[in-house]
């Protein structure tokens, strides 16, 4: 299935991906190529076949509740773009 | 000292040849003085590589010192090390330092291991050249007018030029295997789930699995003994006993059954690797095996589940990376939507942008049914042919053998313009992946190429946990050839 | 036209784990920010979620206690969407398999009616982190230690017809929450959040109206305002004609007003998918028939005892089971006698609560306090009147009822001897009093006995047994006759 500019533009907003008319443009025509590849699927027949999320047959495990972690805040936030009184900053959230 | 396997630094550091300290400054001088050549160093950690050198010649004098005690090694830039920038290859990691080490670093770090530094890879692990790295891509040591293959080049170069005896890598849909392949070296892919993914950048959560690159079967044998753990921090690792992976490489093969699946040998493979790949099957049968032809018909198929499955996870995955509590962040923002859109347009390459798009859309409604549904369920029949092939009742066979690459390595800029035939480089590799199968590449062969003489690729693929077999096999190939042994023009 | 309103509430119900849904780290209310967000919560690269036991099995309990069906096997899935208090950009959530399947919640609407609210399904899901609007220089505040609190989503029904049901249902399950002990209940920390989806539609017309969801109410009172300024304004909208917008809103208790969240509702594609990071969670029998055993009471069980054991009223009954804390209360205050325990518990002691803004848990004056006053009410040694005074002693610390009375020289007199010489006293110093009792036609000397009584509790500092001095003195007067 081949994709155009219009529609990459909505996967860039669901992705947060800043993209100019150019790059959207090109973005889709390799991506309708990478699709074309991908719509060898639909050949396949799957009927009765159970969609598969991991290799193997295994189940989760479960944690004990029990506080393992503590404060690193200082650590962590050493590595941060930016903060303030021990919060990180972003531009105004307005709900 | 750096044309030793693992196996012989072992013996040199217990029969005090030599200190892990002088091992060390051997490979650091090595890699200052070379890899200007090769690109395979994202970063180099020379200083606490001597310190934990000085700290493994102590614990060796007091003896009782785990194998790996004191052997330098690389790591991936994909696993996270305590203080020690970790980029995956992205400008959006770039000035990254963990507070944490991933268990695999863990693992080595507790054997005594010494990091020598951290390898150039394709950015986030996607691509098969590693020409999408922000670092610059790594030079094939056999040509370095090629690339080195992918994601994890900087670690198969670095072993090809004998800047490091083994790396760590990653591979996802190929990752390992394809560069091994490319640059004449042994690499191994474990099941997946046997080697914990915890500290590991996630690409595709379903498919990663870490694994060594060696020079040699035996070299990755001991490699895996000390990256595979259980991990109660990893869901989806596996409890399952590790065994010692030297312990069966001397058996024979008498008896061994190997598929050789006839989609492996079709259009699109080389000629020059088919005739190597056969000539390895002539090897196998002297050693004992017997042959067996076998089928994966859903084997065309899994290049196209891929590139929904991985970009799909990956679409995911990569939404951490916005810009808030670390990594790149755009310059005054001017609403959070600002931040979010140029930090990741700025962060991120055009590759990694390709997949999280396509990801996006086979996640999206109206297309998710048709995408990435359809994609699961392609994946089961594709694991469906594997579970076949190894069981008694059908197939009934221990291994199976074919090609790791359909080519040997390629220019630069060669594929990476065509997004499509870059990702037909891993069409032997991919479906193992999908399955969660064990699966390993070694050198069988160098062919003459428009490049030049280049190493070809030989990919044996077990059963679930059997990686004592595969290394076995390999092994048991690597005792009466000399591929492995093979090195780059230059390098001696 | 006469409009029909229907309502169908989302709760967000924290559990109450030491830890987090996926991550080591505490949930302990109130911490400084980012102190309880750990590498997993922070999305740092390379984490890995596992989860947590008792999360899961706080939602298998509430599961039974709604008679629901349970999922022996679940799968966590992501839903894609960025925004500052959701590190890893999607949210770990329970879409096509939920733990708990179809159940139901009846609820009391007073005067013996009752309703079933179905409930759809309810899933397990990480909590978000929060941002804070106070400003730093024209940014906002990132607080993730809320992030990846487990939380069990309840979705009802469109059952409910009216703010009364609805809040009847909000009430219902904070009783059940809190009562199988999954939930502190704390509203104002967040602990329960609801969103109430609400339509409206012409009496007797089959097809649902186009419906709005106002977000995050955290009280039963700003939900019934929010659900009465909702039905009011899509009325008001379609008797002008208009037609309604399915959108989400914001219901500002301050000001009384709702507005739309558009800004949250452009491009709404959440990207569903299992959670590879995770394996599906699968659980047997054994694993239900466990956690059927360590289930509570029941609100429901607890009222339909109290009505069986302490021949409490429905409605009585109702109030004091609604949550365990009271219940306890309530069942330690009743030892002497139920019914007295109930009227103390519902008026003196809830009204001193109110006033003092203090849950049941945090009362000074205890059920077993409680209890013993009404013990020395029921034997005699304090009247009603100087309960009060007792219960206030309590309430300041002065002690148990016994101290009390003590302390404040409450006793009652009760000792026949010293009455009868009270009595004869007044009787003696008020001839004229006497006098007018004789005087008085038999049928109505009742309404004089009034005026004896209030002298003869003043002249005993108000310590006299009432009733005793009101027998002792009708057979005075009766002699005198």
């Amino acid at each position: 299935m081949a994709v155009d500019r219009s529609e990459i533009e909505k996967l860039a907003v669901l992705a947060r991906i800043e993209m100019t008319d150019e790059a959207a443009e090109q973005v889709a025509s390799s991506i309708s190529d990478v699709l074309k590849l991908v719509d060898q699927l639909q050949a396949a027949d799957t009927d009765g076949v159970a969609p598969m999320a991991h290799p193997m047959d295994a189940v989760q495990r479960l944690r004990l509740d029990e506080v393992s972690e503590s404060d690193q805040r200082e650590k962590f936030q050493a590595i941060a773009p930016a903060t303030e009184n021990g919060l990180y900053l972003v531009p105004k959230v307005i709900d | 000292m750096h044309n030793k396997t693992i196996a012989e630094l072992i013996q040199g550091l217990r029969n005090k040849e030599f200190t892990s300290r002088e091992l060390t400054q051997h490979y650091l001088d090595r890699i200052e003085r070379l890899d200007s050549n090769y690109n395979s160093f994202i970063t180099v950690t020379k200083d606490s590589a001597l310190a934990q050198a000085d700290a493994a010649d102590q614990r060796l004098a007091a003896g009782e010192a785990p194998d790996l005690c004191g052997i330098p090694i690389a790591h991936k830039d994909i696993f996270c090390t305590d203080g020690v920038r970790t980029s995956c290859g992205s400008k959006m990691l770039e000035n990254f330092v963990p507070p944490y080490n991933a268990t695999v670093v863990e693992n080595y770090l507790a054997q005594g291991a010494v990091m020598l530094g951290k390898t150039n890879m394709d950015e986030f692990a996607m691509g098969s050249s590693n020409e999408t790295s922000y670092f610059g891509a790594v030079k094939n040591p056999w040509n370095t007018d090629c690339v080195p293959g992918g994601s994890s080049g900087g670690s198969a170069a670095c072993v090809a030029a004998q800047l490091a005896p083994a790396a760590t890598a990653t591979d996802t849909g190929g990752s390992i295997r394809q560069p091994a392949a490319l640059c004449g070296l042994t690499g191994l892919k474990p099941t997946y789930g046997r080697v914990s993914r915890w500290g590991m950048i996630a690409f595709a959560s379903s498919l990663d699995q870490a694994g060594p690159m060696t020079r040699t079967a035996e070299d990755a044998a001991i490699m895996l003994n000390a990256m595979a753990s259980f991990d109660s921090k990893d869901s989806t690792c596996i409890e399952h006993d590790v065994p010692d992976y030297t312990a069966e490489l001397n058996n024979s093969l008498d008896g061994l059954t190997i598929g050789v699946p006839a989609e492996y040998f079709g259009e699109g493979l080389n000629p020059a690797i088919a005739t190597a790949v056969n000539a390895a099957i002539e090897t196998y049968k002297k050693l004992g095996a017997t042959i067996k032809e076998i089928t994966l018909p859903h084997t065309d198929l899994s290049v196209p589940a891929y590139y929904v499955i991985a970009p799909a996870e990956c679409s995911a995955n990569l939404s951490r990376f916005d810009g808030v509590r670390y990594g790149h962040r755009c310059e005054d923002p001017k609403d959070l939507n600002d931040l979010y859109c140029r930090s990741r347009a700025e962060g991120f390459g055009d590759e990694v942008k390709r997949r999280i798009l396509v990801g996006a859309y086979a996640l999206s409604s109206g297309y998710y049914d048709a995408y990435y549904s359809k994609a699961q369920k392609v994946r089961r029949l594709i694991k469906q042919d594997f579970v076949d092939a190894f069981d008694p009742a059908k197939a009934g066979v221990d291994i199976i053998l074919g090609p790791t690459t359909p080519d040997p390595a390629f220019a630069f800029g060669a594929k990476s313009a065509d997004p499509v035939a870059m990702y037909l480089e891993d069409i032997y590799t991919i479906a193992t992946n999908l399955a969660g199968l064990p699966a390993m590449s070694l050198p069988c062969g160098l062919i003459e190429s428009e490049n030049g003489e280049l190493p070809v690729g030989l990919q044996l693929i077990g059963n679930y946990f059997d990686e004592a077999r595969l290394l076995n096999v390999a092994h048991q190939f690597q005792q009466v050839t000399d591929f492995h042994q093979h090195t780059p023009p230059g390098i001696a | 036209m006469e409009w029909e309103t229907v309502i169908g509430l989302e709760v967000h119900v924290q559990l109450n784990t030491a830890t987090k849904i996926f991550s080591g780290a505490s949930t302990a209310f109130g911490a400084e920010p980012n102190t309880q967000a750990c590498a997993i919560d922070l999305a740092m690269p390379g984490t890995l979620p596992v989860v947590n036991a008792e999360a899961y099995r706080k939602a298998v309990m509430f599961g039974l206690a709604i008679d629901a069906g349970i999922a022996k096997r679940s799968v966590f899935d992501r839903k894609n969407y960025f925004y500052p208090d959701l590190p890893k950009g999607y949210q770990t959530t329970q879409l096509d398999i939920p733990i708990v399947g179809p159940g139901h919640i009846d609820l009391q609407l007073g005067e013996g009616k009752t309703k079933r609210v179905r409930i759809h399904h309810a899933h397990l899901e990480e909590d978000a982190g929060k941002s804070l609007h106070e400003d730093f220089h024209g940014m906002s505040g990132i607080d993730l230690n809320r992030a990846g609190t487990p939380l069990i989503e309840v979705v009802s029904e469109p059952d409910m017809n009216n703010s009364v049901e609805a809040v009847a249902f909000a009430k219902q399950l904070h009783s059940i929450v809190t009562s199988i002990g999954i939930c502190d209940g704390k509203m104002a920390q967040g602990s329960m959040r609801f969103d109430v989806n609400i339509s409206v539609r012409p009496k007797g017309q089959e097809e649902l109206g186009t419906r709005t969801e106002t977000k995050n109410l955290n009280s039963f009172k700003f939900m019934e305002e929010a659900i009465a300024l909702e039905v009011e304004r899509q009325i008001d909208i379609l008797e002008d004609g208009g037609s309604i917008a399915q959108e989400t809103r914001l219901y500002n208790s301050d000001a009384k007003t709702s507005k739309s969240m558009r800004s949250k509702e452009e491009a709404n594609d959440y990207r569903y998918f299992p959670c590879p990071d995770l394996l599906p969670v699968e659980i047997d029998d054994d694993f239900i028939e466990a956690v059927r055993k360590q289930l509570p009471e029941l609100p429901a069980e607890r009222q339909a005892r109290f009505v069986d054991t302490y021949k409490l009223s429905e409605y009585d009954a109702s109030l004091l089971s609604a949550s365990a804390d009271l219940a306890h209360f309530f069942e330690a205050a009743a030892s002497s006698d139920a019914k007295l325990a109930a009227n103390w518990v519902m008026g003196e002691v809830s009204a001193r609560l109110n006033a003092d803004d203090k849950a049941i848990a945090e009362s000074p004056v205890t059920g077993d306090m409680l209890g013993d006053m009404i013990a020395r009410l029921k034997d005699n040694t304090i009247s009603s009147k100087q309960a009060k005074q007792v219960f206030e002693g309590m309430w300041k610390g002065e002690g148990n009822a016994d101290a009390v009375i003590e302390k404040r020289g409450l006793k009652q007199v009760s000792d026949t001897g010293a009455l009868e010489g009270m009595v004869d006293a007044v009787l003696a110093a008020n001839a004229a009093m006497v006098e007018d009792y004789k005087n008085t036609d038999e049928s109505k000397r009742k309404k004089k006995l009034g005026g004896f009584m209030g002298q003869i509790m003043k002249a005993s500092k108000g310590q006299a047994n009432p009733q005793m001095i009101n027998q002792i003195l009708m057979k005075k007067l009766n002699e005198l006759v």
